[in-house]
C-alpha cells in the first residue's frame, strides 16, 4: 500500500494549501443543508402521532447526540495517529476539536432536557444514558483544561491524546447504555441491520440535519486548524508568501 | 511500519485494552445499579424493600387505570408481563400517559404492595410515527402504536 498521501497530508503546508478550498465548500453545503433539514424538520414533516410537535426537537438532538459521539472517536484515532507517527497536525486536530465537541455534546444534553420535560414529565433522571452523555461531557472539559495546563507544547498534546485513548471507554457505555440497563431514554431508533423505527417523510430530513452537523464539524475543525497551522508556522517562508499573496502583511 | 512505531502503537492498544478492561469489570460489579428502575417482576419477587424509595418502571395495563373524579387521584396497574403492580399517585399524569405505554413511578412500595408515586414519568418508545399512517394502518384492521 501506498502511504505517500498519508505523510503528504501530515505536512502543514500540504494540508493548508489542499483545504482553502475545502472549507469554503463545506462551509457553503452546510449552511445549504441545515437550513433545509431545518425548515423541512419544522414546517413540513408530519407530527408524530404520540408526542405531536414536540418530537420535531428530535432535528437537533439526534444529529447532536450522534455528531458529540463521532467528533470523540475522531478525536481518538487522531490521538493515536498522533503518538504513533508523531504527527503534530493529528495533535492539532484534538486539540481544535475538543471545543467543538464539547459544544455539540452540551447541546446534546440541553436539547435532550427540553424535549425530556413535555415527554417524559422530567428534564432530567440520573439513567445510564443521560449519565454517560454527561460524563462524556466532562470528558471534554477534562481534555481542554489538561491541555491549557500544561506549559510544553509537546507534554501537552502527548497528556490530551492519551486522555482522548482512556475517554473512549465511554463511548460504547453511551452507545450500549440503553440495551445493557434500565433506562428511561428510548433505545436507538435507527440499527445498523434493520429498518429504522420511523416513517421516511420523518426521517429524511433528519438524515439531512445530521450531514449538515457532520458538514458543520468539517467545515469548523478546518477554520480553526488553518488558523493554528498559520500561527505555527508564521517564521516560515511559505506563510509569508501566502500572506504576502493575501495583501495581509 | 518501523519498529519504533509498532512498539509504540503496541503500547496504545495495551493501554486501550488495560482501561477497556477495567472499565468493563467495574461496570459488571454494578451491573444492577446501574438500571434506572425495578421491574413488576422483581417487586413481586420481593426484591424491593419497603419503605424505601424506588422507582419502579412497566407497561400501563389496558383497563386498570381508575381516576378519582372528585380529585387528581389515579390508580393503575403495571406489568412486564411477569408479574403486575399497583401504583397509586395524586397529581397530573404527563401527556404521554397512556394505556399499553411505558411509565416509571417514583416512590415506595408499602406493605399491600402498591407502590404510592410521589412522580410518574412516561417514557416513550423509539417507534414514531406521523399521524396518518397510523390512521392508514389502523384502516386497514392493525392497532397502531404498538409498544411493547
Amino acid at each position: 500500500m501506498n502511504w505517500t498521501w498519508f505523510h503528504k497530508w501530515g505536512s502543514p503546508k500540504w494540508f493548508f494549501q489542499k483545504t482553502e478550498a475545502l472549507v469554503l465548500w463545506f462551509g457553503f453545503l452546510c449552511l445549504i443543508l441545515l437550513v433545509v433539514g431545518t425548515v423541512w424538520g419544522l414546517a413540513f414533516a408530519p407530527e408524530d402521532i404520540k408526542q405531536g410537535n414536540s418530537f420535531r426537537i428530535f432535528y437537533i438532538h439526534v444529529p447532536s447526540a450522534i455528531l458529540a459521539q463521532s467528533i470523540f472517536m475522531a478525536m481518538a484515532i487522531s490521538a493515536v495517529v498522533g503518538l504513533v507517527w508523531r504527527m503534530k497536525l493529528a495533535h492539532i486536530f484534538v486539540q481544535v476539536a475538543a471545543p467543538i465537541g464539547a459544544s455539540i455534546t452540551l447541546l446534546a444534553l440541553v436539547t435532550g432536557a427540553i424535549w425530556g420535560k413535555p415527554t417524559w414529565g422530567t428534564w432530567w433522571v440520573w439513567d445510564a444514558r443521560l449519565t454517560s452523555t454527561l460524563i462524556q461531557f466532562f470528558i471534554y472539559l477534562g481534555i481542554i483544561s489538561l491541555y491549557q495546563s500544561i506549559e510544553n507544547r509537546d507534554t501537552a498534546y502527548k497528556a490530551t491524546a492519551i486522555a482522548c485513548l482512556v475517554g473512549i471507554v465511554n463511548l460504547p457505555i453511551i452507545k450500549f447504555s440503553v440495551n445493557w440497563w434500565k433506562t428511561l431514554h428510548q433505545p436507538a431508533t435507527f440499527k445498523l441491520t434493520e429498518a429504522p423505527s420511523m416513517a421516511a417523510e420523518m426521517w429524511v430530513p433528519g438524515l439531512i440535519m445530521l450531514v449538515g452537523f457532520y458538514l458543520f464539524f468539517a467545515f469548523a475543525v478546518l477554520v480553526r486548524m488553518r488558523s493554528e497551522v498559520l500561527e505555527r508556522e508564521k517564521r516560515t517562508a511559505w506563510v509569508r508568501e501566502y500572506l504576502e499573496k493575501k495583501n495581509v502583511l | 511500519m518501523r519498529p519504533i512505531r509498532k512498539r509504540r502503537l503496541q503500547l496504545v492498544v495495551l493501554l486501550v485494552v488495560g482501561v477497556g478492561t477495567t472499565m468493563a469489570i467495574a461496570l459488571l460489579a454494578l451491573q444492577e445499579n446501574l438500571n434506572l428502575f425495578y421491574s413488576p417482576a422483581q417487586i413481586v419477587a420481593g426484591e424491593v424493600e419497603q419503605g424505601v424509595k424506588i422507582r419502579a418502571g412497566g407497561l400501563v395495563v389496558p383497563g386498570s387505570v381508575k381516576r378519582d373524579p372528585d380529585s387528581l387521584a389515579a390508580e393503575f396497574q403495571v406489568t412486564d408481563y411477569t408479574g403486575y403492580v399497583t401504583i397509586r399517585y395524586t397529581g397530573i399524569l404527563p401527556d404521554l400517559f397512556a394505556e399499553g405505554e411505558g411509565i416509571i413511578a417514583i416512590g415506595s412500595l408499602g406493605s399491600d404492595m402498591v407502590v404510592t408515586a410521589e412522580q410518574v414519568l412516561a417514557k416513550h418508545d423509539e417507534n414514531y410515527m406521523p399521524p396518518e399512517v397510523a390512521r392508514a394502518i389502523e384502516e386497514a384492521g392493525h392497532p397502531a402504536g404498538t409498544s411493547l
